[in-house]
């Protein structure tokens, strides 16, 4: 841990100046203690979640990562643009990091704003092997704030990770406390009569799916840096100020609906890049993403962030306070989440004709939840041509309509959608894409196998791209499942109908039933990882290598030397 | 914090240093366990269990499959035994091994061999079966055997969960087994041979590794076997209280 200072010797002769950083990490086996239970996990520096990694936009840093694991280990910068070698994931950028080995990475950093590293090797990032990363801008923000903190959540299981894809794959519901009940079956009746509501049983067990099926792992204590709902972590402040909260979803498998009850949240940066300011009540965090909130507590009180998964089968939560050991009350969870026929849209073989009566069943059920407006006629998902902007979480473009996880606000104010991202400052010029790749993300659940295009990675041939060519990604979401899809290396533009103030994202949401569409500038030579950020999905195939070919001299890869032939588009 | 940070002011020399790196990196084939089909296993006891007949009989009853491999193809061994615990005698001990592949989104196939080594003469089959979740979620297991003298008969095997609660599950089964030719020795009549059914109310007390459960389970033999049964002093019916665990690990 002993800082190692760079000659500064050369700097005299070379009239150029660059900043540079070195630091060290080292991966270690750690205690985690979530007040619920005590677990062995893996840490870094001795700690989960690991350090805050605080670096400076235009410096080029070295990272000696020392792994005192007796197994393999690996670190991905998550979100950075970097070169493909210093990505980070085994057998991709390269081989890992061997038991006892000290590995340098080295690259500059590119860009600011709020990020995340995590394990690639095996389970180790729901074993704990995360932490931040918070880069400072070379310029002025185009926000202002007193105080910042990095609010870090992760879904910790009591479980290792090697044994949560054994249970799965064993019985895929093993983890699933939120399954349909005799006792929600009576009260589906008095809601909903008998035809309909054993029509709608009927009809969901003639497809042999769950309307229940939302998370597939439960059983889990949200932590927020580290900390469970008891241990309570705390961020000071004084009345007046206006705090920066760096959100990060480090979680495995969670998607959490945050909201800080009696405070306004203002979304100006999400995955890393400023957007332009949106006032929120709430806000859906994906696994993988980041959001930077913020807030404006003027009064001396406390108040308690609250983050509820979004099957609501667990919650996260933390305090800010003007004082050590204040707090506010802590809400209740609020109902399960129930899955509609409309988050089945897109699983190819539904005949909506023939459920399209006991469907009004659910839409009965879930009025509250803002089903208003189904249409049966048209449960293709997301159109651009007719997509109307969210403006209360009554309806989101992002969800297919009438789906039942469209989220609402717990206070029935705003809750923010995709379609509210509109980026500060284009990264890039908008431009056609040159071609489109569809991608359907498929699977089965009973048989816990995830996949794209039907196809998982062991059996899959690598998506190749040119350099230079602007890619469109088309995600068809043929499951009943959410999933994140990360794309390494290189941004993921997501079209919200914004043109050139589309988002700029490292990690884009697909919801079940739904249609997105994300463009790709391929402007990093290399290969790198895409795949779905929720673990048990991607280790399960919902997993590709990505090849882009070509690019600049002096950067270019060898591609000679590859044995993998074919590709997939 | 725990990283330590030291930022110097150094030459540009540092970021020729870095792209010098990335042009001697190669990319890599993808060696990893991740390319390579994912291998689990898994042990699970549907029934381990204390029965009390009606007629004072006292078995100790298991029915249990192990299972490795891949989404493409696994070897699972079942296993099913009746222990009569006054005559220390098993009065039905069955060891199946076999390979399975999925045929359907819901189904697999089976194949293999069964061995029979109860009390009195054992057996061996050849097997082919499905097995799989049929629409409304019933379980589904359908076996058909064939014996080395040629023998053939067949078995279904139910299961259906009622959920009271996410905890308290009341689990419906049926086991019937039809025989397309006779086979004395062993006391099976052509026809339908037998039936079990059973409800267990059962509670997850530790995830779903440990549910213990009490519950009913009734036998009964028909046609040309429950004749064979009462010539052989046997009864064709018997009512069970049962007590037990489902385990999985």
């Amino acid at each position: 841990m002993k800082p190692r200072f760079l000659t500064g010797l050369l700097s005299l002769l070379m009239p150029a100046m660059v900043l540079a950083g070195e630091y060290d990490l080292t991966v270690d086996r750690v205690k985690i203690d979530t007040g619920d239970f005590v677990k062995e996990g893996i840490g870094y520096n001795g700690a989960s979640p690991g350090p805050v990694m605080r670096f400076k936009e235009g410096e080029n840093v070295r990272i000696n990562v020392t792994n005192n694991l007796d197994e393999m280990t690996s670190i991905h910068w998550h979100g950075l643009i970097l070169p493909f070698n210093q990505d980070g994931v085994p057998g991709i950028s390269f081989p890992g990091i061997k038991p006892g080995e000290t590995f340098t990475y080295e690259f500059s950093i590119q860009q600011a704003g709020t990020y995340w590293f995590h394990s690639h090797s095996g389970f180790q990032e729901p074993d704990g092997a995360y932490g931040a990363i918070v880069i400072e801008p070379e310029g002025r923000e185009p926000f202002r704030y007193d105080r910042e903190y990095v609010v870090q959540l992760t879904d910790k299981h009591p479980h290792s990770g090697d044994r949560i894809m054994r249970n799965l794959k064993m019985m895929p519901d093993y983890y699933n406390r939120e399954q349909q009940t005799v006792g929600e079956f009576f009260s589906d009746v008095s809601k909903n009569g008998l035809m309909n509501t054993v029509s709608d049983r009927i009809a969901w067990g003639g497809m042999r799916m769950m309307k229940a099926d939302v998370e597939d792992v439960q059983g889990f204590t949200g932590l927020i840096n580290g900390k469970g709902p008891d241990q309570n972590w705390t961020g000071l402040f004084e009345p007046g100020e206006r705090i920066r909260l760096r959100f990060i979803n480090s979680s495995a498998m969670t998607y959490f609906d945050i909201r800080i009850p009696g405070l306004d949240m203002t979304v100006v940066q999400a995955d890393g890049n400023n957007v332009q300011p949106v006032n929120v009540d709430e806000f859906r965090i994906g696994v993988a993403e980041t959001y930077d909130v913020i807030v404006h507590p003027k009064d001396e009180q406390a108040y308690t962030i609250f983050a509820e998964s979004m099957g609501r089968s667990g919650y996260a939560r933390a305090t800010l306070a003007p004082e050590e050991g204040m707090e506010a009350a802590v809400p209740q969870l609020r109902d399960p989440a129930r899955l509609t026929m409309a988050d089945m849209s897109g699983m190819p073989g539904m005949d909506h004709g023939n459920m399209a009566g006991m469907d009004h069943g659910d839409m009965d059920m879930n009025s509250s939840e803002g089903m208003s407006g189904m249409d049966h006629s048209n449960m293709e998902g997301m159109d651009h041509g007719s997509m109307a902007m969210g403006k209360g979480g009554q309806s989101d473009p992002f969800y297919a309509k009438g789906s039942g996880l469209v989220p609402t606000a717990a206070n029935g104010g705003k809750f923010l959608s995709y379609a509210d991202l509109k980026a500060q400052d284009p990264l890039y010029e908008d431009r056609e894409p040159t071609r489109e790749i569809e991608l359907r993300l498929t699977g089965n659940m009973e048989r816990y196998t995830w996949s794209i295009n039907g196809v998982k990675y062991e059996d899959a041939d690598p998506i190749r791209l040119k350099y230079g060519e602007r890619v469109r990604f088309k995600f068809v979401n043929e499951t009943m499942m959410t999933h994140p899809m990360h794309l390494h290396g290189m941004w993921s533009i997501l079209d919200v109908g914004a043109d050139q103030w589309n988002p700029i994202k490292h990690t884009v949401s697909v919801q079940p039933g739904t249609t997105v569409y994300m463009e790709t500038e391929v402007d990093e030579p290399g290969q790198w990882a895409f795949h779905c950020h929720l673990s048990y999905h991607a280790a399960a195939g919902m997993f590709r290598k990505v090849i882009v070919e070509g690019g600049p001299e002096s950067a270019q890869a060898k591609t000679d030397v590859l044995v993998e032939d074919g590709g997939e588009v | 914090m725990s990283c330590i940070r030291s930022i110097v002011a150094v030459s540009f020399l540092a970021s020729i240093g870095v792209s010098t790196a990335v042009t001697a990196q190669e990319m890599i084939p993808d060696t990893t366990a991740r390319k390579q089909p994912l291998t689990t296993w898994g042990v699970q006891f549907e029934e381990f269990e204390y029965r009390y007949s009606d007629d004072d009989e006292e078995l100790g009853v298991w029915n249990a499959d192990a299972f490795y491999g891949t989404d493409d193809f696994k070897v699972r061994l079942l296993t099913t035994g009746e222990y009569e615990i006054e005559e220390q005698a098993y009065e039905t001990l069955e060891n199946q091994l076999v390979g399975q592949i999925p045929i359907s989104k819901f189904f697999d196939a089976k194949a293999g061999v069964r061995f029979d080594t109860p009390e009195g003469p054992d057996r061996t089959y050849a097997v082919l079966g499905v097995a799989g979740l049929a629409p409304q979620w019933f379980e589904i297991d359908a076996n058909l055997y064939v014996s080395k003298d040629g023998d053939t008969s067949a078995e279904l095997d139910a299961e259906y969960e009622l959920l009271f609660t996410n905890y308290w599950i009341l689990a419906a089964t049926l086991d019937a087994s039809v025989a397309f030719s006779e086979d004395e020795e062993i006391g099976v009549g052509k026809g339908l041979v037998s039936t079990e059914t059973g409800l267990r109310l059962s509670y997850d007390l530790i995830d779903r590794a440990f549910s213990p459960y009490v519950g009913v389970v009734h036998e009964r033999k028909y046609g040309d076997s429950a004749d064979l049964a009462e010539a052989d002093g046997g009864g064709t019916e018997d009512w069970f209280a049962v007590i037990g665990a489902r385990i999985a690990f």
